[in-house]
């Protein structure tokens, strides 16, 4: 049984850890620090904790003149507020000017479950994709979060971290976490697999389930999304033949949509991708929207058999 | 301190080479630059404590250029201080430059870039608050379009500043009365101002803004307030020094021509 963990409590505890090495790391929230995991921080640093409230927009333009005089700010809000509502900020506050703001959100994805459409970002990694220097990470379980939060604290620039809103299994890895460089979680020649966030244990089932049906799939954990690592998807064309990617996000604009560019640029192959298409969220517990959306296990062997 | 009369004269310098960068780039935005250039004049030549051959000096007074179009009035006064040589003037809004079309990181002495209108409070809010973990005592200025103010997020800062008691924060708002569209309280009235600031709990201060003993002396008030940020509220002429210009809503974001360039340069003689 693997153990099921929060990813945004990983969060809340590597914050803290940083906030005590380092003193120029702080922290903004707009009145969901309770649920992204940032009032642990406020409570062992309080001078370095600052709550906005209801206003993502001005907290997006504090970060950046807090980093303007050397801060290091990690923003948090759900996923929805941060990359849409305060998209504009984002860009030319923070992103244009280089600024060193790690902007840290939760309840990304169609898994926020019962919220409903309004809270469910699914759009978010395309628009952060639509803006010049932002590192894009999407971390696949607890220990991968805390990784990517150490690990963004000591790149020099501006870093979005998508994490969702349920506990999610925690995956075994062996190499260490590196901004840029995918992990190969499992060896395979026929199909490779190339999943982020909460897919990537999707898509470890998966080729599970397609070993008992004779195929060996490759699968790898993207968890950068800017920048790609073009190596390793290029080495699944070469190796595999065949690429199924798996996002829990809309098609367009998303991880599939960004290794596709990749692939047909360099080494066109086979694809299919599985991720939302055009549609808006709904209320609905996480589970039965991962089958409603066709984001499930057997949506991805399904996607896998087309290929051969 | 320079008596007002340097000051004054320093203004007129700085409105001709508004009107001259204008003229070569061939667009921009003279009506908010001339509205604004004596507030600034003041701020950077006799306000603020800035080093023009250190632009980064960690102690220095933070100005936040929130109305970016007016960076041609930013970009004469840092000329003047001598933060990069005039010639470089001339290369506004060409491929290259180091003065773009809305203030950016290419400029010496611009510390955040501007130009998305509303965000430059909420930039300031941020120096203050690491000025007050650094413990280092500067104080932080922003500048402010009465079109502006009709963002949201320039509420929401409003909030904030208010909430942190930046004391250290001071806002001035170029009252000229127009936006591009037209007048201010014609397209989306702001009024009641002064109300609006005060129930948000800012000290505020009315001046004119071409006054250059009122705006010294409010800058002074400002420095004196505890517990609140302050906002001036300076009410100005748009297109101020150029009688053409004046209260001309094209002239909000057109350049002169080079025969109006002419003009305009008589008349700042």
């Amino acid at each position: 049984m693997t153990q099921m963990l929060y990813a945004r409590d990983a969060y809340g505890q590597a914050l803290i850890e940083l906030g005590g090495k380092n003193k120029e790391i702080v922290a903004l929230d707009a009145d969901l620090a309770g649920s992204t995991r940032t009032a642990g921080f406020g409570k062992k640093f309080p001078r370095r904790f600052f709550d906005f409230g209801v206003a993502e927009q001005n907290m997006m333009g504090v970060a950046g003149g807090l980093a303007s005089c050397g801060k290091i700010p990690f923003v948090s809000t759900f996923a929805i507020f941060g990359s849409g509502r305060a998209w504009d900020q984002v860009r030319n506050t923070i992103c244009y000017n280089k600024f060193n703001v790690k902007i840290v959100v939760t309840h990304a994805g169609i898994t926020v479950g019962p919220d409903g459409s309004s809270h469910q970002a699914i759009g978010d990694i395309a628009l952060m994709r639509a803006i010049a220097n932002m590192t894009i990470i999407v971390p696949c379980d607890a220990p991968e979060t805390k990784e990517a939060i150490l690990a963004c604290a000591e790149y020099q620039g501006p870093v979005y971290v998508r994490l969702g809103r349920p506990k999610v299994s925690t995956l075994a890895k062996k190499d260490k976490f590196k901004i840029g460089r995918a992990r190969i979680l499992r060896e395979g020649k026929d199909i490779s697999i190339i999943a982020c966030g909460i897919m990537v244990k999707q898509a470890l089932d998966a080729a599970e389930a397609l070993e008992k049906e004779g195929l060996s799939a490759r699968v790898v954990n993207m968890h950068t999304i800017r920048p790609l690592d073009k190596k390793a998807i290029l080495e699944c064309a070469r190796l595999t033949k065949r690429i199924v990617t798996c996002e829990e996000h809309l098609l367009s604009g998303g991880l599939g949509s960004a290794v596709a560019s990749v692939l047909a640029e360099n080494i066109p192959t086979p694809m299919a991708m599985i991720g939302i298409r055009d549609r808006f969220g709904q209320s609905g517990s996480p589970e039965d929207l991962i089958k409603e959306y066709h984001l499930s296990t057997d949506d991805i062997l399904r996607a896998c058999r087309r290929l051969f | 301190m320079p008596p007002v009369k340097e000051l004054e004269k320093k203004a007129k310098r700085i409105r001709r080479l508004i009107i001259k960068m204008l003229e070569k780039a061939g667009s921009g935005h003279p009506g908010g630059s001339l509205s604004s250039t004596d507030i600034l004049t003041c701020l950077y030549f006799a306000v603020m404590r800035h080093k023009p051959e250190n632009p980064r000096w960690p102690q220095r007074d933070r100005f936040q250029m929130s109305k970016g179009h007016c960076c041609p009035l930013g970009y004469a006064v840092l000329t003047e201080a001598g933060y990069f040589p005039e010639k470089e003037l001339w290369t506004l809004r060409n491929l290259g430059s180091i003065l773009q079309g809305h203030p950016d990181w290419r400029t010496p002495g611009v510390d955040v870039a501007s130009g998305s209108l509303g965000q430059g409070l909420s930039v300031a809010i941020g120096m203050v608050l690491a000025g007050r973990l650094d413990k280092l005592p500067y104080r932080v200025y922003c500048l402010l379009g009465d079109g502006e103010i009709q963002e949201g997020q320039i509420w929401e800062a409003a909030m904030a500043a208010a909430h942190y008691r930046c004391d250290n924060l001071c806002a001035v708002l170029d009252y000229n009365g127009y936006q591009i569209d037209g007048r201010v309280k014609d397209i989306m009235n702001v009024e009641p101002l002064t109300d609006k600031w005060r129930s948000f709990g800012w000290h505020t201060i009315n001046i004119d803004g071409h006054n250059i003993a009122q705006i010294l002396a409010a800058f002074d008030e400002a420095r004196t307030v505890k517990d609140k940020p302050t906002i001036i509220i300076a009410k100005t002429i748009k297109g101020k020094g150029v009688s053409f210009m004046e209260n001309v809503v094209d002239f909000h974001g057109r350049a002169p021509t080079q025969e109006e360039a002419k003009k305009a340069l008589e008349e700042l003689k």
